[in-house]
């Protein structure tokens, strides 16, 4: 079962490592995780994503929770929310292959961000899976490299 | 206001704390800060090793119920206080230490003497805090305090580098902490101490299991209170021996691995547990999907992270143990349960306690009985951790919590003799005893110095079985008896397999104990038989110095009963064979 955690923390040193050092401990892999500052400068707002058993993630939100440095905790489990990550995709470009590229691109409604001579990198963002299926969409083409960063999550309304 | 240096700042605020007494050794990068404390008014004491600095704090503080303070320096002087942080982690002890740092320029540099001991330590204490600047110096020190001393306690540590230390600032000593992310609950919900209430009301068999909570929060009165009105049996963990008088019939004794016949029965047949500050640990609960099946589960604890962690909890009140027994009481109906009672004394009658009593052999279960007599379970009993540590807990019978003290959670060997240091500079009136293996007790007996040096009276009896008798047990009961480095008197000349050891025999032990009490100055005395344990106890007594009593036991007796690490509570061993 994935779980995105949303963690407010104390924007200080030191916190980060606390944070993931209590997930290994308990033998989680940390699928991705994003940090910023948010509307607080003091405030950081950590999100969190990873797979396990709902009874193991509630003692670790528990445990997050004991954390001093740790102000509030979130797990978007039951809760109706938006995500969003970024990925950049530097994608092999030939002249044969060129338009059915920008078609795919134009399907996933991404943007270039540099053009060479026989590459090209492409900037998207969305939800997992959104990300996912695109990657897979332009994987024909081949891929050079992938950068892709953890997503950011907020409930909605309230 | 005058301007201070970090050093000073810091004993300035350790005096604002009322902190009585402070353990540790200096080294490098605490120089500024051992400066300070020349001339003033802070009782440092000079361990003569780190580790037992830290559990000299922690002796004190299980003994007072204040937090325990010890100051070490940088690297291998931090790093030797990870197993008293540990042990006191593991246990709920409010302990604040203090290290020094490198200076913050060289930070990461590998300096000499650098450890990044907020790194090694994050997951063995509640908190801890590494000070960049001198300016947060004052409530740093101030919020440790409050952390350590706060909701569930444990140790914090605070890392102040050198240069820190001879910084220098105003001294601003907050009067209140507010933390916005460290609020502890201390409050049950009304509406689950109601459900609560309710289903023991309603219970035919319930049980009390009552842990660290109960000493921490002062509610032994209320345990008693509501036990009695409601006649319901209380069963205690290790760390809250003393915390139900022995002497009712209520009182099931410990529960768990080494625990009473008749307090695991209770629990297995229980229809409601009510667990009070305990945390369901397996020398608790041994086989958790066996562990009281028929019955509801009630959690009094100040942690949320204690709730349904290893068993599945049905009505969990987060609060002070304290404050929700205070307002459970009124709702808990008075009520006989005759039968159920009836079947309780029928366990003890039928597996009571005990062993060879007949025989004039050494049994150490006797010297522990003797001990409690003599004392009348007034005296502060600290422990190493073995076989001795069970029969402690099982034949002292303290009048008090917090008058055994011992390492539960971590089962830290060279813990008692410190802790037994600490405690007396907390309980300067009270008689402290330590009570120790013979291997555990070499694992710290350098102390011996600091109680000598400071004219601090304290009691050692070591129950010298010549073993790592706890392993020894488990290698004569699991593993065949192969002895495999359990003997503390084997030379290369001895049989490789010697599985039937005769002391009269074996080679000379070392070291001599009484000597080397004496090398000391404390008094040494050896007993070998049992019409001289009482005596020699009395005398120790008497002795207004501190004492060494070696105490040769029996090699080869074992703790009964016993729960096999992993099986259920029912398949409790009352003794070897049966
Ligand atoms: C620091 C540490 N190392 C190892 C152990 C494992 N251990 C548990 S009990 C025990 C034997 C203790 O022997 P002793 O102190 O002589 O006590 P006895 O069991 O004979 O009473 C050992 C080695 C431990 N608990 N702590």
């Amino acid at each position: 079962m994935k779980h995105t955690i949303s963690v407010l923390v104390e924007n200080k040193f030191g916190v980060l490592a606390r944070i993931s050092t209590l997930f290994a401990a308990r033998g989680f892999n940390i699928d991705s995780l994003a940090v910023g500052e948010t509307e607080d400068p003091e405030v950081s707002r950590m999100t969190i994503v990873v797979k396990g058993d709902d009874s193991v993630l509630e003692q670790v939100t528990k445990q997050l929770n004991k954390l001093v440095d740790v102000i509030k905790v979130n797990d978007y489990k039951d809760v109706d929310y938006v995500e969003r990550g970024l990925a950049l995709v530097k994608i092999n470009v030939k002249n044969s292959t060129r338009d059915a590229l920008m078609k795919t691109i134009g399907i996933f409604r991404t943007r270039i961000i540099d053009l060479a001579q026989d590459s090209a990198i492409v900037e998207i963002t969305g939800d997992e899976d959104k990300v996912n299926a695109f990657i897979k969409a332009v994987s024909s083409f081949g891929i050079k490299e992938v950068c892709r960063t953890g997503v950011v999550a907020l409930s909605r309304g309230k | 206001m005058a301007e201070l240096t970090g050093a000073q700042i810091l004993i300035e605020c350790l005096l604002k704390e009322n902190v009585e007494v402070v353990f540790g050794l200096p080294g490098g990068q605490a120089l500024p800060i051992f400066d300070a404390i020349h001339g003033s008014k802070l009782n440092f004491i000079l361990a003569r090793h780190e580790q037992a600095a830290g559990h000299m704090a922690d002796g004190y503080a299980r003994s007072t119920g204040k937090p325990g303070v010890c100051i070490v320096t940088s690297g291998p002087g931090a790093t030797n206080i990870v197993t008293p942080l540990a042990t006191a982690y593991m246990d709920s002890v409010p302990l604040v230490a203090f290290s020094g740092q490198v200076s913050t320029a060289v930070i990461g540099q590998d300096a000499f003497q650098e450890a990044d001991i907020t790194g090694i330590t994050r997951p063995v204490t509640k908190h801890n805090f590494l000070v960049k600047d001198v300016k947060d110096l004052a409530r740093t020190i101030k919020e440790a305090f409050y952390i350590a001393s706060t909701g569930r306690p444990g140790p914090v540590l605070v890392d102040i580098p050198v240069d820190v230390q001879r910084g220098i600032c105003e001294l601003v000593y907050p009067e209140k902490v507010s933390i916005r992310s460290y609020k502890p609950n201390y409050n049950g919900h009304p509406g689950q101490i109601k459900k609560a209430a309710s289903i023991i009301n309603e219970s035919k068999n319930p049980v009390f299991y009552i842990g660290t909570g109960v000493v921490v929060s002062n509610a032994e009165k209320e345990i008693l209170e509501i036990s009695k009105k409601a006649d319901i049996p209380v069963t205690n963990t290790l760390l809250a021996v003393g915390a139900y008088p022995h002497d009712t019939n209520l009182s099931l004794g410990m529960l768990g691995m080494h625990g009473t016949y008749a307090a695991n029965k209770a629990v297995q047949a229980a229809d409601v547990i009510i667990a009070v500050g305990a945390r369901f640990d397996d020398r608790c609960t041994g086989k958790v999907c066996d562990f009281a099946k028929a019955a509801k589960i009630i959690h009094v604890d100040i942690d949320p992270t204690a709730i349904s962690k290893v068993v599945e909890t049905d009505i969990p009140v987060v609060g002070d143990a304290k404050k929700v027994l205070e307002e459970m009481s009124g709702l808990v109906e008075s009520k006989k349960r005759a039968d159920w009672i009836k079947k309780i004394d029928a366990w003890k009658a039928e597996h009571p306690l005990g062993y060879e009593r007949n025989d004039d052999k050494l049994h150490p279960q006797y010297v522990i009985e003797k001990i409690s007599e003599l004392t009348k379970g007034e005296a502060v009993i600290t422990t190493e951790v073995g076989q001795h540590q069970m029969w402690s807990a099982q034949y002292y019978k303290a009048a008090n919590p917090r008058l055994f003290v011992s390492s539960g959670g971590l089962g830290t060997m060279g813990f008692g003799f410190p802790a037994a240091i600490g405690a007396k500079f907390g309980n300067p009136t009270k008689e402290v005893i330590a009570v120790a293996g013979d291997g555990s007790f070499q694992m710290n007996m350098q102390e011996m110095a600091i109680a000598i040096l400071n004219d601090v009276n304290v009691k050692v009896v070591i129950l010298n079985n010549q073993y790592l008798g706890n392993v020894r047990q488990w290698q004569e009961m699991f593993y065949g008896k192969r002895y495999s480095h359990t003997c503390l008197a084997k030379r290369p000349a001895c049989p490789s397999w010697c599985n039937s050891p005769d002391r009269s025999k074996c080679p000379v032990y070392v070291p001599d104990f009484v000597k080397w009490a004496e090398s000391y100055g404390a008094l040494g005395i050896r007993v070998t038989h049992k019409k001289d344990v009482e005596g020699a106890i009395k005398k120790m007594l008497e002795a207004k110095n501190s004492v060494v009593l070696d105490v040769w036991v029996e090699i080869e007796e074992n703790i009964f009963p016993m729960v096999p690490a992993g099986k259920s509570l029912d398949e409790i061993i009352t003794r070897i064979g049966g």
